[in-house]
């Protein structure tokens, strides 16, 4: 095993919210690890050095919600073009959902993601596992196999649990593990047929509506199954005003419940679907613009502990349909930091430093995840980046295989520089 | 070519009332052309038009292609069945072998809202929506115009009841376009639960009770009640609608003025619309056909970049 070279980060701003910290310094990086921090630091024999002057130094982002098509859609997106992708996007974790073909619901399965993703070489790829075999919502799956394995968490992602009894049983069982149970929130026969929020624009469209009440009906029955067990629910990309609220709720009681929201969530509206455009099509789908405004709120509250990118790459030939038939999804991982930047930062709704909570210390903290933070000894998983560099999203540059975006075209603000994991370089745009 | 109405007629939301108006003076002269002996003037020859019908339809596929045989062009007519839809090709492939094919219109008739402007954007031919799933339908929205017109000389200042399922309905959306944009008053009436949620943001008034519909409204378009949208629980039965929605000869009888009564067909007899009222006096239905041939004539004319003053002049033939 060749030994790791060390690596200097000099004259960043660093920024980490895990430990107060918030200053110019450089930050030495030796044997995979975070060896020292702030003022100047000596050049060390043989020690790479990488200018950070005008760039924040932060513990790498992780993202707790996507999809890397492997195992069945390698034609979408492979863990290596996914890995890839979130190394690009400053991402130095990514967990993946099971929803893929065959579905990620046994030992074996989890195994492989962990294989592929440690090939990949890039982002650290933590698997999820299935709540149900087969995401079926029959019977659960062999959680305890699946942790042992390396799953980080349960979720049925793609699909509700229809059964409140399954869900409490996975929330209880969940506890014996100590891991969250990931909920996609979606009361099935309100959504059914649905193919955009409902309101104005999909009455005007003539298009079938999935009202916010889809979500929120799940939401609270999931909040409320977690107070009844004790388990650690974890609702998957919040969209509405009210399912704020009820996290809200849930908070002040003290049950255990966190919650992610999207990037598009925070800065795109159902308004975005005009013209049938495909690549504002997911699930949830967009909201209204009181919607957007009451999730980017509770970002900056905590009420949502997590930015996740819900990325679901899809080819394009399977988006370039009606609108109606086409699949939900749009990628994430390479414009995340900037949409969050654009909408959230910029436009002063939260500090830098919330930011960087919401997308790298919080996500290691509730998933148990290495990463998270710049302190001595911990991993060096680390992302450089420059919040005021403006950049056109240009689809066709990304690593992930998806093209399906709604921002192409767009100038944002906030470009991923280098991406480090556990001391090593794997994005590197500085030169 | 760039036409007075643009490349497409896909719907009439984004349509100015001066080209509405210019669609339906236009469709006045070519109406008389289905009155003659021999029903056709050459102003398309040449011109060759699909009619692409991806959900089945009888009368709007037959109106197009009376008018377009009366206008001599040639005509394809490509439906589901027998379409490689069946085989799995796409929309796009669709769009694709047909633009091979150099055509110059493409009439599409499909169950998912947006498929007429997904083609229109892929393809240099000239495309009109016949219908798009719940969105519009904008050459009946256009014939219930020209009907109104007719009867009442303007429809400024008129009141229109949509009566029915205006959930479900294209047609519900391009009259409520259409008639808005001429200066009619519009309102719609039925079960909430076959009305969209927000409904009030149409800038349409709401009636619970069909009773007050017909007490407030110059016209009730009523809209086929969709049988198959009733397993989906939408009312409790076909019977306790008629009762509470239906629009009875009893119900007209009380009404403060003549009330015109349309309705886009096809008609389920007994359950929105009696048959004493179907069959009335009131009843303009049978005139919304004949002018659903003349609208359609005008708009295929309109599109094939043909200039709106010589529409008279199209009457008689080459020019």
């Amino acid at each position: 095993m060749t030994e790791l070279r060390d690596v200097l980060l000099r004259g960043g701003r660093l920024l980490d919210p895990s430990c107060q910290l918030d200053g110019v310094g450089d930050l030495l990086i030796r044997d995979g690890k975070v060896e020292v921090f702030g003022g100047t630091i000596g050049v060390p024999d043989g020690a790479e050095v990488i200018d950070c002057a005008g760039q924040v130094v932060s513990p790498g982002f992780i993202d707790v919600h996507c999809h890397l098509r492997e195992p069945g859609r390698e034609d979408v997106e492979t863990i290596l073009t996914g890995a890839r992708a979130a190394a690009a996007g400053g991402f130095t974790a990514v967990c993946a959902m099971p929803n893929t073909d065959p579905v990620t619901d046994n030992q074996a399965a989890v195994g492989f993601v962990l294989k592929q993703g440690r090939a990949a070489g890039a982002a650290r790829v933590y698997p999820i596992g299935a709540i149900s075999i087969g995401q079926q919502g029959e019977r659960l799956a062999e959680f305890g196999e699946m942790v042992h394995a390396g799953a980080v968490a349960v979720s049925d992602d793609g699909k509700p649990v229809v059964s409140a009894q399954l869900m409490r049983t996975a929330l209880e069982y969940a506890r014996t593990f100590g891991i969250p149970v990931a909920d996609h929130c979606e009361e099935p026969t309100l959504a059914a047929g649905g193919a955009m929020h409902e309101g104005f624009v999909s009455a005007r469209l003539g298009l079938k509506g999935i009202p916010a009440e889809a979500e929120e009906i799940m939401a609270i029955r999931d909040i409320l199954l977690a107070r009844l067990t004790g388990g650690h629910v974890h609702l998957c990309h919040m969209s509405t005003k009210g399912s704020v609220e009820l996290i809200r709720w849930g908070k002040e009681r003290g049950i255990s419940v966190t919650a992610e929201a999207c990037p598009h969530h925070l800065s795109l509206t159902d308004a975005m679907v005009e013209n049938y455009n495909t690549n504002a099509k997911m699930n949830p789908p967009l909201r209204t613009a009181a919607d957007v405004e009451a999730v980017q709120q509770a970002v900056k509250d905590g009420t949502i502990d997590v930015i996740a990118t819900d990325h679901a790459p899809h080819h394009n030939d399977d988006k370039q349909r009606e609108f109606s038939d086409a699949p939900n999804g749009i990628i994430g991982l390479e414009t995340a930091l900037a949409v969050n930047v654009t909408w959230l930062v910029k436009s002063k709704i939260i500090s830098l430093a919330t930011l960087i909570e919401r997308m790298s210390c919080a996500p290691a903290r509730l998933f148990n995840l290495p990463g998270g933070s710049l302190r001595r000894g911990s991993a060096a998983d680390i992302t450089v980046f420059d919040p005021d560099q403006a950049w056109t999203v240009d689809p066709a540059a990304f690593l992930t295989k998806g093209r399906n975006t709604p921002y192409g075209g767009r100038i944002l603000h906030g470009r991923v520089g280098c991406t480090l994991v556990g001391g090593q370089i794997v994005h590197n745009r500085m030169g | 070519m760039s036409t007075p109405l643009g490349k497409d007629l896909l719907g009439l939301e984004h349509l100015s009332a001066e080209q509405i108006t210019l669609i339906l003076d236009t469709a006045e002269p070519l109406r008389e052309i289905s009155e003659r002996a021999i029903k056709k003037v050459p102003t398309l020859r040449g011109a060759t038009v699909v009619n692409l019908f991806f959900e089945a339809s009888t009368r709007t596929r037959i109106s197009f292609e009376f008018a377009e045989k009366r206008l001599s062009a040639d005509t394809v007519n490509v439906a589901t069945a027998a379409s490689s839809v069946t085989k799995g090709e796409t929309l796009v492939d669709t769009a694709k072998n047909l633009e091979a094919m150099k055509i110059d219109m493409v009439v599409i008739r499909h169950a998912s809202s947006g498929a007429a402007q997904f083609l229109a954007e892929r393809i240099e031919s000239n495309v009109i929506n016949a219908g798009d799933g719940m969105h519009e339908h904008p050459t009946q929205g256009l014939l219930d115009l020209l009907t109104l017109r007719r009867r009442f000389g303007s429809l400024k200042g008129r009141r229109v009841c949509i009566v029915g399922d205006v959930l479900h309905s294209r047609v519900a959306r391009s009259n409520i376009w259409g008639l808005t944009k001429l200066g009619a008053e519009v309102a719609v009436c039925g079960p909430r639960s076959l009305l969209p949620p927000a409904i009030g943001e149409f800038g349409v008034q709401v009636f619970d009770r069909v009773e007050q519909a017909i007490e407030w409204a110059d016209a009730l378009n009523v809209l086929r009640l969709q049988l198959e949208r009733m397993t989906a629980g939408y009312i409790p039965s076909l019977r306790e609608y008629n009762r509470v929605f239906g629009i009875s000869r009893e119900r007209l009888d009380r009404a403060p003025r003549e009330i015109v009564i349309m309705h886009p067909g096809p008609i389920n007899r007994g359950v929105e619309l009696d048959s004493e009222v179907a069959d009335g006096p009131h009843s303009v239905i049978l005139d919304q056909v004949t002018n659903g041939v003349a609208v359609r004539m005008a708009v295929l004319y309109l599109l094939a970049g043909n200039a709106p003053a010589l529409a008279e002049a199209a009457k008689g033939g080459d020019r």
